[in-house]
Protein backbone atom coordinates (compact mmCIF):
# COMPACT_ATOMS: atom_id res chain seq x y z
CA UNK A 1 0.00 0.00 0.00
CA UNK A 2 1.19 3.48 -0.79
CA UNK A 3 2.20 5.62 2.17
CA UNK A 4 0.40 8.53 0.57
CA UNK A 5 -3.21 9.14 1.61
CA UNK A 6 -5.60 8.38 -1.26
CA UNK A 7 -7.05 11.17 -3.36
CA UNK A 8 -10.70 12.13 -2.89
CA UNK A 9 -12.83 14.23 -5.20
CA UNK A 10 -15.08 16.73 -3.46
CA UNK A 11 -18.56 17.79 -4.60
CA UNK A 12 -20.42 20.54 -2.77
CA UNK A 13 -23.95 21.82 -2.96
CA UNK A 14 -24.08 25.37 -1.69
CA UNK A 15 -26.89 26.83 0.35
CA UNK A 16 -28.99 27.86 -2.64
CA UNK A 17 -27.40 25.52 -5.14
CA UNK A 18 -29.50 22.98 -6.98
CA UNK A 19 -26.88 20.33 -7.49
CA UNK A 20 -23.54 19.19 -6.15
CA UNK A 21 -20.68 20.69 -8.11
CA UNK A 22 -17.18 19.36 -8.30
CA UNK A 23 -14.97 21.82 -6.42
CA UNK A 24 -11.63 20.06 -6.20
CA UNK A 25 -9.81 17.24 -4.56
CA UNK A 26 -7.84 16.46 -1.42
CA UNK A 27 -5.92 13.69 0.29
CA UNK A 28 -7.37 11.94 3.34
CA UNK A 29 -6.95 8.54 5.02
CA UNK A 30 -10.67 7.72 4.95
CA UNK A 31 -14.08 9.07 4.01
CA UNK A 32 -14.81 10.59 7.42
CA UNK A 33 -11.67 12.66 7.43
CA UNK A 34 -12.19 13.54 3.78
CA UNK A 35 -15.53 15.13 4.71
CA UNK A 36 -13.95 16.96 7.66
CA UNK A 37 -11.12 18.21 5.51
CA UNK A 38 -13.45 19.21 2.70
CA UNK A 39 -15.38 21.30 5.16
CA UNK A 40 -12.23 23.10 6.26
CA UNK A 41 -10.71 23.50 2.83
CA UNK A 42 -13.71 24.12 0.57
CA UNK A 43 -16.74 25.34 2.48
CA UNK A 44 -15.44 27.80 5.07
CA UNK A 45 -18.26 26.27 7.07
CA UNK A 46 -21.14 27.97 5.30
CA UNK A 47 -24.25 26.53 6.77
CA UNK A 48 -26.70 24.49 4.76
CA UNK A 49 -24.14 22.97 2.43
CA UNK A 50 -23.96 19.36 1.52
CA UNK A 51 -20.66 17.63 0.88
CA UNK A 52 -20.01 14.50 -1.16
CA UNK A 53 -16.62 12.89 -1.23
CA UNK A 54 -15.71 10.02 -3.46
CA UNK A 55 -12.42 8.23 -3.94
CA UNK A 56 -10.85 9.42 -7.15
CA UNK A 57 -10.12 5.78 -7.99
CA UNK A 58 -13.87 5.07 -8.04
CA UNK A 59 -14.56 7.59 -10.77
CA UNK A 60 -14.57 6.37 -14.33
CA UNK A 61 -14.00 9.11 -16.88
CA UNK A 62 -14.65 9.13 -20.57
CA UNK A 63 -11.53 9.22 -22.67
CA UNK A 64 -10.80 12.38 -24.65
CA UNK A 65 -9.92 10.15 -27.58
CA UNK A 66 -13.51 8.90 -27.63
CA UNK A 67 -14.91 12.39 -27.95
CA UNK A 68 -16.00 12.08 -31.55
CA UNK A 69 -17.58 8.69 -31.14
CA UNK A 70 -19.42 9.66 -27.98
CA UNK A 71 -20.69 13.12 -28.74
CA UNK A 72 -20.42 13.99 -32.42
CA UNK A 73 -23.34 12.00 -33.90
CA UNK A 74 -25.99 14.17 -32.31
CA UNK A 75 -24.44 17.53 -33.05
CA UNK A 76 -25.33 17.47 -36.71
CA UNK A 77 -28.85 16.20 -36.10
CA UNK A 78 -30.83 19.14 -34.81
CA UNK A 79 -33.99 17.07 -34.62
CA UNK A 80 -32.43 15.22 -31.73
CA UNK A 81 -32.34 18.36 -29.61
CA UNK A 82 -35.64 19.29 -27.99
CA UNK A 83 -35.08 23.02 -28.46
CA UNK A 84 -38.26 23.79 -30.36
CA UNK A 85 -40.64 23.56 -27.44
CA UNK A 86 -41.69 26.73 -25.64
CA UNK A 87 -40.93 26.18 -21.96
CA UNK A 88 -43.23 27.46 -19.22
CA UNK A 89 -41.72 30.17 -17.00
CA UNK A 90 -41.90 27.98 -13.92
CA UNK A 91 -39.35 25.51 -15.17
CA UNK A 92 -36.62 27.92 -16.20
CA UNK A 93 -34.10 26.02 -14.16
CA UNK A 94 -34.56 22.91 -16.22
CA UNK B 1 -10.92 43.57 40.96
CA UNK B 2 -14.40 43.20 39.55
CA UNK B 3 -15.29 39.51 39.45
CA UNK B 4 -17.14 39.77 36.16
CA UNK B 5 -14.19 41.50 34.50
CA UNK B 6 -11.91 38.78 35.81
CA UNK B 7 -14.25 36.05 34.63
CA UNK B 8 -14.39 37.53 31.12
CA UNK B 9 -10.60 37.82 31.02
CA UNK B 10 -10.33 34.14 31.89
CA UNK B 11 -12.49 33.16 28.92
CA UNK B 12 -10.75 35.55 26.57
CA UNK B 13 -7.23 34.65 27.68
CA UNK B 14 -7.83 30.90 27.32
CA UNK B 15 -8.93 31.38 23.73
CA UNK B 16 -6.20 33.93 23.00
CA UNK B 17 -3.26 31.91 24.28
CA UNK B 18 -4.43 28.67 22.69
CA UNK B 19 -5.02 30.49 19.42
CA UNK B 20 -1.51 31.95 19.56
CA UNK B 21 -0.04 28.51 20.17
CA UNK B 22 -1.96 26.92 17.30
CA UNK B 23 -0.93 29.78 15.02
CA UNK B 24 2.68 28.84 15.61
CA UNK B 25 1.93 25.53 13.89
CA UNK B 26 0.85 27.22 10.66
CA UNK B 27 2.69 25.51 7.83
CA UNK B 28 3.95 22.79 10.17
CA UNK B 29 0.95 20.47 10.32
CA UNK B 30 1.56 16.78 9.55
CA UNK B 31 -0.53 17.10 6.37
CA UNK B 32 -1.87 19.99 4.36
CA UNK B 33 -5.42 19.23 5.43
CA UNK B 34 -4.46 19.09 9.13
CA UNK B 35 -2.64 22.37 8.71
CA UNK B 36 -5.83 23.97 7.40
CA UNK B 37 -7.89 22.50 10.21
CA UNK B 38 -5.50 23.68 12.93
CA UNK B 39 -5.40 27.21 11.59
CA UNK B 40 -9.18 27.18 11.28
CA UNK B 41 -9.44 26.31 14.95
CA UNK B 42 -6.92 29.04 15.77
CA UNK B 43 -9.02 31.57 13.87
CA UNK B 44 -12.23 30.43 15.57
CA UNK B 45 -10.57 30.90 18.96
CA UNK B 46 -9.22 34.30 18.02
CA UNK B 47 -12.71 35.40 16.99
CA UNK B 48 -14.00 34.28 20.36
CA UNK B 49 -11.13 36.08 22.10
CA UNK B 50 -12.18 39.33 20.47
CA UNK B 51 -15.74 39.01 21.74
CA UNK B 52 -14.64 38.17 25.29
CA UNK B 53 -11.99 40.86 25.57
CA UNK B 54 -14.15 43.54 23.98
CA UNK B 55 -16.87 42.84 26.51
CA UNK B 56 -14.30 42.65 29.32
CA UNK B 57 -13.06 46.11 28.35
CA UNK B 58 -16.61 47.47 28.45
CA UNK B 59 -17.28 45.93 31.85
CA UNK B 60 -14.04 47.36 33.20
CA UNK B 61 -14.98 50.78 31.88
CA UNK B 62 -11.41 52.06 31.84
CA UNK B 63 -11.22 52.59 28.09
CA UNK B 64 -9.28 49.43 27.33
CA UNK B 65 -10.32 47.73 24.11
CA UNK B 66 -9.55 44.21 22.91
CA UNK B 67 -6.15 45.26 21.57
CA UNK B 68 -5.02 46.97 24.74
CA UNK B 69 -6.12 43.99 26.80
CA UNK B 70 -4.36 41.52 24.51
CA UNK B 71 -1.16 43.42 23.85
CA UNK B 72 -0.51 45.62 26.86
CA UNK B 73 -1.02 43.32 29.80
CA UNK B 74 1.91 41.51 31.34
CA UNK B 75 2.10 37.88 32.48
CA UNK B 76 0.66 38.39 35.94
CA UNK B 77 -2.44 40.03 34.50
CA UNK B 78 -3.22 37.06 32.26
CA UNK B 79 -5.96 34.77 33.51
CA UNK B 80 -5.68 31.76 31.19
CA UNK B 81 -5.55 28.21 32.51
CA UNK B 82 -2.11 26.60 32.65
CA UNK B 83 -3.17 23.95 30.15
CA UNK B 84 -3.33 26.28 27.17
CA UNK B 85 0.17 27.66 27.78
CA UNK B 86 1.75 24.19 27.69
CA UNK B 87 4.17 23.80 24.75
CA UNK B 88 2.99 22.46 21.41
CA UNK B 89 5.46 19.57 21.59
CA UNK B 90 4.68 16.75 19.17
CA UNK B 91 1.35 16.31 17.45
CA UNK B 92 0.09 14.02 20.19
CA UNK B 93 0.61 16.81 22.73
CA UNK B 94 -1.12 19.31 20.45
CA UNK B 95 -4.15 17.08 20.04
CA UNK B 96 -4.42 15.96 23.66
CA UNK B 97 -4.14 19.56 24.88
CA UNK B 98 -6.80 20.50 22.34
CA UNK B 99 -9.06 17.62 23.31
CA UNK B 100 -8.92 18.44 27.04
CA UNK B 101 -9.59 22.09 26.31
CA UNK B 102 -12.36 21.43 23.77
CA UNK B 103 -14.17 19.06 26.12
CA UNK B 104 -14.21 21.55 28.96
CA UNK B 105 -14.91 24.44 26.60
CA UNK B 106 -17.88 22.65 25.05
CA UNK B 107 -19.60 21.93 28.36
CA UNK B 108 -18.86 25.43 29.62
CA UNK B 109 -20.26 27.12 26.51
CA UNK B 110 -23.34 24.96 26.62
CA UNK B 111 -23.92 25.97 30.21
CA UNK B 112 -23.23 29.63 29.46
CA UNK B 113 -26.07 29.65 26.92
CA UNK B 114 -28.27 29.99 30.00
CA UNK B 115 -26.15 32.71 31.62
CA UNK B 116 -28.01 35.52 33.34
CA UNK B 117 -25.64 37.92 31.56
CA UNK B 118 -27.16 38.37 28.11
CA UNK B 119 -23.89 39.35 26.46
CA UNK B 120 -22.21 36.23 27.79
CA UNK B 121 -25.10 34.07 26.59
CA UNK B 122 -24.76 35.66 23.15
CA UNK B 123 -21.03 35.00 22.98
CA UNK B 124 -21.65 31.40 24.04
CA UNK B 125 -24.27 31.04 21.35
CA UNK B 126 -21.89 32.32 18.69
CA UNK B 127 -19.10 30.07 19.95
CA UNK B 128 -21.00 26.85 20.54
CA UNK B 129 -21.13 25.80 16.88
CA UNK B 130 -17.39 26.25 16.50
CA UNK B 131 -16.65 24.58 19.80
CA UNK B 132 -18.88 21.62 18.95
CA UNK B 133 -16.87 21.10 15.79
CA UNK B 134 -13.56 21.47 17.63
CA UNK B 135 -14.61 18.82 20.12
CA UNK B 136 -15.73 16.40 17.44
CA UNK B 137 -12.52 16.89 15.52
CA UNK B 138 -10.09 16.56 18.40
CA UNK B 139 -12.00 13.57 19.84
CA UNK B 140 -11.85 11.88 16.45
CA UNK B 141 -8.09 12.41 16.24
CA UNK B 142 -7.55 11.20 19.81
CA UNK B 143 -9.25 7.94 18.83
CA UNK B 144 -7.34 7.65 15.55
CA UNK B 145 -3.95 8.26 17.16
CA UNK B 146 -4.63 6.41 20.41
CA UNK B 147 -5.99 3.39 18.57
CA UNK B 148 -3.54 3.78 15.69
CA UNK B 149 -0.07 2.28 15.63
CA UNK B 150 2.01 1.23 18.61
CA UNK B 151 4.11 4.38 18.20
CA UNK B 152 1.14 6.75 17.98
CA UNK B 153 -0.52 5.05 20.96
CA UNK B 154 2.63 5.45 23.07
CA UNK B 155 2.94 9.13 22.19
CA UNK B 156 -0.71 9.78 22.95
CA UNK B 157 -0.52 8.05 26.31
CA UNK B 158 2.61 10.03 27.18
CA UNK B 159 0.85 13.27 26.25
CA UNK B 160 -2.21 12.33 28.29
CA UNK B 161 -0.09 11.52 31.33
CA UNK B 162 1.94 14.72 30.99
CA UNK B 163 -1.03 17.06 30.51
CA UNK B 164 -3.53 15.50 32.90
CA UNK B 165 -2.21 17.50 35.85
CA UNK B 166 -3.39 20.71 34.13
CA UNK B 167 -7.01 19.62 33.72
CA UNK B 168 -8.12 20.11 37.32
CA UNK B 169 -7.72 23.86 37.16
CA UNK B 170 -10.81 24.24 34.98
CA UNK B 171 -12.91 23.33 37.98
CA UNK B 172 -11.11 25.30 40.67
CA UNK B 173 -13.70 27.17 42.60
CA UNK B 174 -12.34 30.53 43.74
CA UNK B 175 -14.02 33.79 44.74
CA UNK B 176 -14.49 34.84 41.10
CA UNK B 177 -16.28 31.62 40.16
CA UNK B 178 -18.28 31.79 43.36
CA UNK B 179 -19.46 35.34 42.62
CA UNK B 180 -20.40 34.39 39.06
CA UNK B 181 -22.30 31.33 40.21
CA UNK B 182 -24.16 33.37 42.82
CA UNK B 183 -25.24 35.84 40.14
CA UNK B 184 -26.36 33.10 37.80
CA UNK B 185 -23.68 34.10 35.28
CA UNK B 186 -21.64 30.90 35.33
CA UNK B 187 -22.43 27.23 35.95
CA UNK B 188 -21.34 25.22 38.99
CA UNK B 189 -17.86 23.77 38.40
CA UNK B 190 -18.83 20.37 39.83
CA UNK B 191 -21.41 19.71 37.13
CA UNK B 192 -18.85 20.64 34.46
CA UNK B 193 -16.28 18.35 36.03
CA UNK B 194 -18.62 15.36 35.96
CA UNK B 195 -19.46 15.97 32.30
CA UNK B 196 -15.79 16.47 31.47
CA UNK B 197 -14.66 13.26 33.14
CA UNK B 198 -17.42 11.25 31.54
CA UNK B 199 -16.71 12.46 28.01
CA UNK B 200 -12.95 12.07 28.34
CA UNK B 201 -13.48 8.58 29.77
CA UNK B 202 -15.68 7.51 26.85
CA UNK B 203 -13.29 8.82 24.21
CA UNK B 204 -10.26 7.32 25.94
CA UNK B 205 -11.92 3.95 26.11
CA UNK B 206 -12.52 4.00 22.36
CA UNK B 207 -8.97 5.26 21.86
CA UNK B 208 -7.59 2.43 24.06
CA UNK B 209 -5.91 5.06 26.23
CA UNK B 210 -5.55 4.68 29.98
CA UNK B 211 -7.59 7.25 31.85
CA UNK B 212 -5.46 8.92 34.53
CA UNK B 213 -6.65 9.17 38.12
CA UNK B 214 -9.25 11.95 38.43
CA UNK B 215 -8.09 12.56 41.99
CA UNK B 216 -4.44 12.99 41.02
CA UNK B 217 -2.62 16.15 42.06
CA UNK B 218 -3.63 19.09 39.89
CA UNK B 219 -1.58 22.17 39.05
CA UNK B 220 -3.33 25.47 39.51
CA UNK B 221 -2.66 29.20 39.53
CA UNK B 222 -3.22 30.33 35.95
CA UNK B 223 -6.66 31.72 36.67
CA UNK B 224 -5.12 33.88 39.40
CA UNK B 225 -2.24 35.08 37.22
CA UNK B 226 0.44 32.66 38.47
CA UNK B 227 1.82 31.12 35.31
CA UNK B 228 4.61 28.86 34.16
CA UNK B 229 7.78 30.53 32.95
CA UNK B 230 6.90 29.86 29.33
CA UNK B 231 4.02 32.32 29.10
CA UNK B 232 6.35 35.30 29.41
CA UNK B 233 8.23 34.28 26.27
CA UNK B 234 5.00 33.67 24.43
CA UNK B 235 3.77 37.15 25.31
CA UNK B 236 7.11 38.74 24.45
CA UNK B 237 6.70 37.45 20.93
CA UNK B 238 3.01 38.19 20.67
CA UNK B 239 3.20 41.70 22.07
CA UNK B 240 6.48 42.88 20.57
CA UNK B 241 5.10 45.26 17.96
CA UNK B 242 2.60 46.95 20.26
CA UNK B 243 5.29 47.36 22.92
CA UNK B 244 7.77 48.80 20.44
CA UNK B 245 5.23 51.14 18.83
CA UNK B 246 2.53 51.69 21.44
CA UNK B 247 -0.72 53.13 20.18
CA UNK B 248 0.07 52.44 16.54
CA UNK B 249 -2.97 52.03 14.26
CA UNK B 250 -3.09 48.82 12.27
Amino acid sequence: MSKEWPLWEVFIRSQHGLAHKHVGSLHAPDAGMAVNNARDVYTRRNEGVSIWVVKAADIVASSPADKDALFEPSNSKVYRHPTFFPMPEEVKNL
Amino acid sequence: MDARFDYLLRQGDNALILSQQLSQLCGKGPALEEDMALTNVALDLLGQTRMWLTYAGEVEGAGRDEDRLAYLRDVRAFRNCLLVEQPNGDYAQVMVRQFFFDTWHYFLMRALLASSDRRIAEIAEKSIKEVTYHLRRSGDLVVRLGDGTEASHARMQAAVDALWTYTGEFFVYDEVERAMLAQGVAPAPDALRAAFLQHVGEVFEEATLRMPDPEAYMQRGGKQGRHGERLGYLLAEMQFLQRAYPGAEW
